[in-house]
């Protein structure tokens, strides 16, 4: 069979590529688009270290034909930071000191966006169970698990931060008076 | 039918670095035009944190913030010469290198400095936030930035420095046997509380406690890292990780991550971690390695943890499911 266009949103961007059926999700965001952030670790959807959300959800692209997700939305680790600031759990994951090598961070960090987006409070059983698809062969876990619900709660500061100033603005016309610079645009642009 | 808890430890000496043929490892050092300090090596981080560390020890000698630290590593072809990512080698003879490459640049920067002060070298010390400044007049300073332009296009120089740290080959005393293969060792124990199920044969590693003598921790956070991650790694080959474990014929061996089994989030027991800090007189800042020791203590503490709970003496890795029930077997005298 030939090859056919593909249309993807990624990261806010409309891209359009040519693919051969059957190349995973995985390939062309590496191969045809550059985006580098997914890793290629097992291929066979049991390392979780290629973790993308499509439509908002958490995959493994190594096992998503990408011809089969024809003009879905996919965000990787690229569009997570903002503008040059790195968002809570990237933020979370640098300062707890959850990674080594690095070659499951993108993965743990598109799954923790996932959770986080789903359940902005989550159990560290909850935070387990989310990934649980996810190999990490140098921190043991730990660390990875603590920066994850270290960043839920610095979220949910932002997002109570956001509330205040928007309810603030509602009643005086004005949010002046309670603005942390930052924080609430970044959870309006979170939430859009 | 019980859930059977015990507790078992063991002690791990480790040696940092090896004898080789000699081991050395070499860096070098220089600043750009604007006061980065480049630090080439040819060492590789594979993830423990050796940029870091060889990022501390440059700033810490050079007497400037990290920020103007800058670490081009793991280029064979390019670097100088460095043994290798081994051994729990890299922080104690990259980071003793670097610090020699260091000594060397800061002699360099002070002599220039000195020359655009209109002072002594010896009267200049490092304010540690970028600038070179008058021991006692600390208003008569000059900022890396503008000496590095000055020492590039005033003076012609070269802020650079060059460090070799070489462990010699050491040979056994044919009479004794007595030699100096390594240059400290790194001591460890690790206390391992496990829950054994001696109906299924599963065992549940619910508490570890470890505790590392390893010099000075250079990066206490990375320290932390270490031991934990190594634990873990511990715990995964004491009970999960081998290639053919399970069933007589290789045939059916793990072949993917699906099957080759490893502990995940969730089976992750409560550490409880202990430094102590007894700097090693060769080691850069009294550092000593810990990389590879801290998987080592994790396992004959979970077999002297499993004995402890139900009696079974297991000298074979991983301790599976079956090991367990064949051992209880065993005690209660059934046979095959």
């Amino acid at each position: 069979m030939a090859s056919q266009v593909v249309n993807l949103r990624v990261n806010e961007r409309s891209r359009e590529f040519l693919a051969a059926p059957g190349t995973p999700l995985l390939s062309s965001l590496r191969d045809a688009l550059g985006l580098m952030a997914a890793k290629r670790g097992c291929a066979q959807g049991s390392c979780g270290t290629c973790t993308v959300l499509l439509d908002g959800r958490p995959v493994m692209s190594c096992l998503v034909a990408v011809e089969t997700v024809d003009g879905a939305s996919v965000r990787t680790l690229e569009g997570v930071a903002r503008g040059g600031d790195l968002d809570e759990v990237q933020s979370a994951f640098l300062e707890g000191f959850a990674t080594q090598c690095g070659f499951c961070t993108a993965g743990m960090i598109m799954t923790a966006e996932a959770l986080l987006d789903r359940n902005p409070d989550p159990t560290r059983a909850e935070v387990v169970e989310a990934i649980s698809g996810n190999v990490c062969r140098c921190t043991g876990y730990g660390p990875i698990v603590d920066a994850i619900l270290d960043a839920a709660a610095r979220r949910r500061k932002e997002d109570a931060a956001a509330r205040r100033k928007e309810d603030i603005a509602a009643r005086w016309g004005t949010a002046d008076i309670a603005a942390t610079p930052g924080t609430a645009d970044a959870a309006a642009r979170r939430r859009s | 039918m019980a859930r059977l808890r015990g507790r078992g430890y063991a002690s791990v000496n480790y040696p940092t670095g090896m004898n080789l043929g000699g081991d050395p490892s070499q860096a070098l050092i220089h600043a750009t035009t604007t006061g980065t300090f480049v630090v080439s090596l040819s060492s590789v981080d594979l993830g423990q944190g050796l940029k870091t560390v060889v990022a501390q020890c440059a700033a810490e000698t050079l007497g400037l913030p990290m920020e103007n630290i800058l670490v081009d590593t793991a280029d064979t072809d390019t670097g100088p010469h460095c043994m290798g990512t081994f051994a729990s080698r890299g922080t104690h003879r990259v980071g003793n290198a670097v610090i020699m490459a260091a000594a060397e640049a800061r002699e360099v920067m002070l002599a220039v400095a000195a020359e655009e002060l209109e002072v002594d070298a010896g009267d200049l010390e490092t304010d540690g936030t970028g600038y070179i400044q008058v021991k006692g007049a600390q208003e008569r300073r000059i900022h890396i930035t503008d000496l590095a332009l000055a020492a590039h296009f005033t003076h012609g120089r070269t802020i650079s420095g060059r460090g070799m740290f070489l462990k010699e080959k050491n040979d056994p005393v044919p009479e004794t046997g007595e030699m100096d293969p390594d240059s400290c060792q790194a001591h460890a124990c690790t206390v391992a509380v496990v829950e054994v199920d001696d109906e299924t044969g599963v065992v549940e590693v619910l508490e570890m406690h470890n505790a590392y003598e390893i010099g000075r921790a250079l990066n206490p956070a990375m320290v932390a890292q270490q031991v934990e991650g190594g634990a873990w790694m511990g715990m995964s080959h004491a009970l999960f990780e081998a290639t053919e474990p399970y069933y007589p014929a290789r045939d059916h061996g793990p072949r993917d991550f699906t099957e080759y089994l490893m502990p995940g989030a969730a089976d992750i027991p409560a550490y409880h971690n202990a430094i102590l800090e007894r700097p090693a007189g060769n080691g850069p800042f009294g550092a000593k390695g810990i990389g590879e020791m801290t998987a080592n203590a994790p396992i004959p503490a979970i077999a002297n943890a499993i004995f402890d709970a139900c009696g079974v003496r297991l000298d074979t890795m991983p301790f599976t499911p079956e090991r367990v029930l064949r051992g209880l077997d065993e005690l209660r005298g059934y046979h095959d």
